[in-house]
């Protein structure tokens, strides 16, 4: 039984057929899984290790090293707040600490309740937009804090509408 | 007002662009069409004589790149596009992507045909997923419309393409790292020599180029690479994407040609931001080593006259600071970024920005001690040129630079005197 959906297990037969060696699907695969369980838990890694043919331990060694692959499960909405120098020059700090006020957690928590978690990132190429953040994939520029309370809301709108 | 050249950024006002339509409508796949009736060799030929240099910040000069390609290899041959745009500073790379994703197709395309590859690849950074669903959607209707695949337009030629995504890695824009990645491995540089166009993806020979760069291509297969060599200033052809942030009156992405006095990019940029003084400027990246106002306002932004003052155009992500920016606070901010992204693979740049990082932090919250600054100098030359891939370089050049010419704000720090930021006391750094 696979862990995953129809979709997701077609998408990853897709991917194997793009490259000469199966293993190269590896980090896409990962993201992909993750972004239907939100999280990679072992049962997953199992799996994906064995469509590409590689052992437990070695996706491991891959999951371990990007960033945004994770083994716990984040919020439903993860805010990655960008603090790197463009940003910072325009006040992404101030963004960052509001950030963490608002949702009452810090870098790489997740709220209580689930609907958000907070991550400080590296750049996220929005610098001529900046300050910026993303929630999950989508991003938010040219923020204010009062610009962030709003898209707060409209995601906590969007989490209780579910 | 705008002194813009627009030819890169040409179909980035057009919605309908990023569709196979569109695309035709203006002009798209007309070098192609001109391409698959020139010898490999005059494809070169054509890249050589535009002068065009890397976009993604060696600046190597892309008609060499493609001329050491061997012409015969056992193994097949590979075009791979650079779209992991994660150098601080910069964010042009995703424009392409949004606006115009078939110039990148097309010139691949026209990449595969000059160095006899059928196969490429588009690496882009797994944080640009909504970028990564336009590439993709763009690829599938050039398969539906007989521009990718076997035989395209009846023509004999052959070229799969796909678009891969990364998940996370500042390091994966390093070229062998990026190999190493979608090998299916963790992003760790690769001891260089052999290159990649000798031994790259799978031990094939392969052009790795970044995505403005390829996607230049096909402009100068139709205008000529005269034409636009010509746009630019001698060695340093065309036009390139400048990414203004910072402490900049109108932030942006401006299409300028090479060689553009930089007091005219700020220009275009409406100046430094609420009438405040330049202090200092990035010129290419949060790797390349700072300037002083007084150094960026003589400066030409073209490969040569940049590297002539020490430092390099890079990615074109050109951040301006105001006379209120702590310098050391920047440089912290610098190295925690490369600190984070180091992949730990050689000790000098593993070890050495993590003491970086750590020397900086608590110089800046003020328990500098004497001799710190010499130490950070020391430690900065220590990685500098002793690590497998720019990485170490990268952390370390920019450092030195803002040692060397605003030492006395960290003398100032030492002595307890008030930051530059204005504030009272030292704000720390959002860091976690």
């Amino acid at each position: 039984m696979s862990v995953f959906s129809q979709a997701t297990q077609e998408r990853f037969q897709t991917l194997l057929s793009h490259y000469p060696v199966k293993r190269s699907a590896l980090v896409p695969m990962l993201l992909f899984a993750q972004d239907e369980l939100g999280y990679l838990p072992p049962e997953a890694i199992r799996e994906v290790g064995e469509l590409v043919g590689a052992s437990e331990l070695a996706v491991r060694e891959v999951i371990g090293y990007y960033s945004m692959l994770r083994l716990e499960p984040a919020g439903k909405y993860h805010v990655q707040v960008c603090t790197n120098i463009s940003c910072m020059l325009r006040g992404g700090d101030d963004i960052y600490r509001h950030c963490k006020e608002r949702l009452g957690i810090g870098h790489k928590e997740v709220a209580a309740d689930g609907v958000f978690s907070l991550e400080e990132v590296e750049c996220i190429g929005a610098c001529s937009w900046a300050p910026a953040l993303q929630v999950n994939y989508d991003f938010h520029q040219e923020l204010t804090p009062e610009k962030v309370d709003e898209i707060l809301r409209d995601y906590r709108k969007k989490a209780a509408a579910r | 007002m705008s002194q813009e050249v627009k030819i890169i950024s040409k179909r980035f006002d057009d919605p309908k662009a990023a569709t196979l339509d569109g695309y035709l409508a203006s002009g798209g796949f007309q070098a192609l069409e001109k391409a698959l009736t020139m010898a490999p060799e005059a494809i070169i030929d054509e890249v050589k004589k535009s002068n065009l240099r890397g976009r993604g910040g060696a600046g190597f000069p892309t008609g060499m790149k493609w001329s050491f390609v061997p012409k015969q290899s056992e193994r097949p041959k590979y075009v791979l596009c650079n779209a992991d745009e994660s150098e601080p500073g910069t964010c042009k790379d995703r424009l392409i992507l949004q606006y115009d994703p078939f110039s990148l197709i097309e010139g691949m395309i026209i990449a595969g045909k000059a160095i006899d590859s059928h196969q490429g690849y588009v690496f882009i950074r797994g944080e640009y997923r909504y970028l990564f669903d336009i590439m993709e959607r763009a690829i599938n209707e050039a398969y539906r419309a007989g521009y990718l695949g076997k035989n395209i337009r009846g023509s004999g030629l052959d070229f799969d393409l796909y678009a891969h995504s990364g998940a996370g890695a500042y390091e994966c824009g390093e070229e062998s790292a990026l190999m190493e990645s979608l090998e299916g491995k963790r992003g760790i540089p690769r001891l260089k020599p052999p290159f990649p166009a000798i031994s790259g993806l799978y031990g094939g020979p392969t052009v790795i180029n970044n995505m403005e760069t390829l996607a230049t291509v096909p402009h100068i297969i139709v205008g000529g690479g005269e034409w636009y060599a010509n746009l630019g200033v001698p060695k340093n052809g065309g036009t390139r994407l400048f990414c203004l942030s910072g402490h900049v009156a109108r932030p942006g992405v401006y299409e300028l040609p090479l060689g553009v006095p930089f007091p005219r990019l700020l220009e275009v940029g409406g100046g430094v931001a609420n009438g405040k003084k330049l202090k200092a400027v990035v010129p290419g990246g949060s790797s390349t080593p700072m300037f002083t106002a007084e150094e960026a306002m003589g400066l030409n932004m073209d490969y040569d006259s940049i590297a002539k003052a020490g430092s390099f155009l890079g990615s074109g992500g050109v951040v301006i600071l105001d006379e209120n920016t702590c310098m050391v606070k920047f440089a912290l901010r610098i190295m925690q970024f490369y600190r984070h992204e180091s992949c730990g693979w050689c000790v000098p740049c593993r070890e050495g920005t993590n003491w970086l990082h750590l020397a900086l932090g608590r110089f800046h919250a003020g328990g500098g001690r004497e001799g710190d600054v010499d130490l950070l100098r020391e430690v900065s030359e220590n990685i500098l040129g002793r690590t497998f891939c720019p990485l170490g370089d990268a952390a370390a050049m920019p450092t030195l630079s803002i040692l060397k010419r605003f030492r006395q704000e960290f003398l100032d720090h030492l002595a307890g005197k008030p930051c530059s930021c204005g504030v009272s006391g030292r704000p720390a750094l959002a860091t976690h």
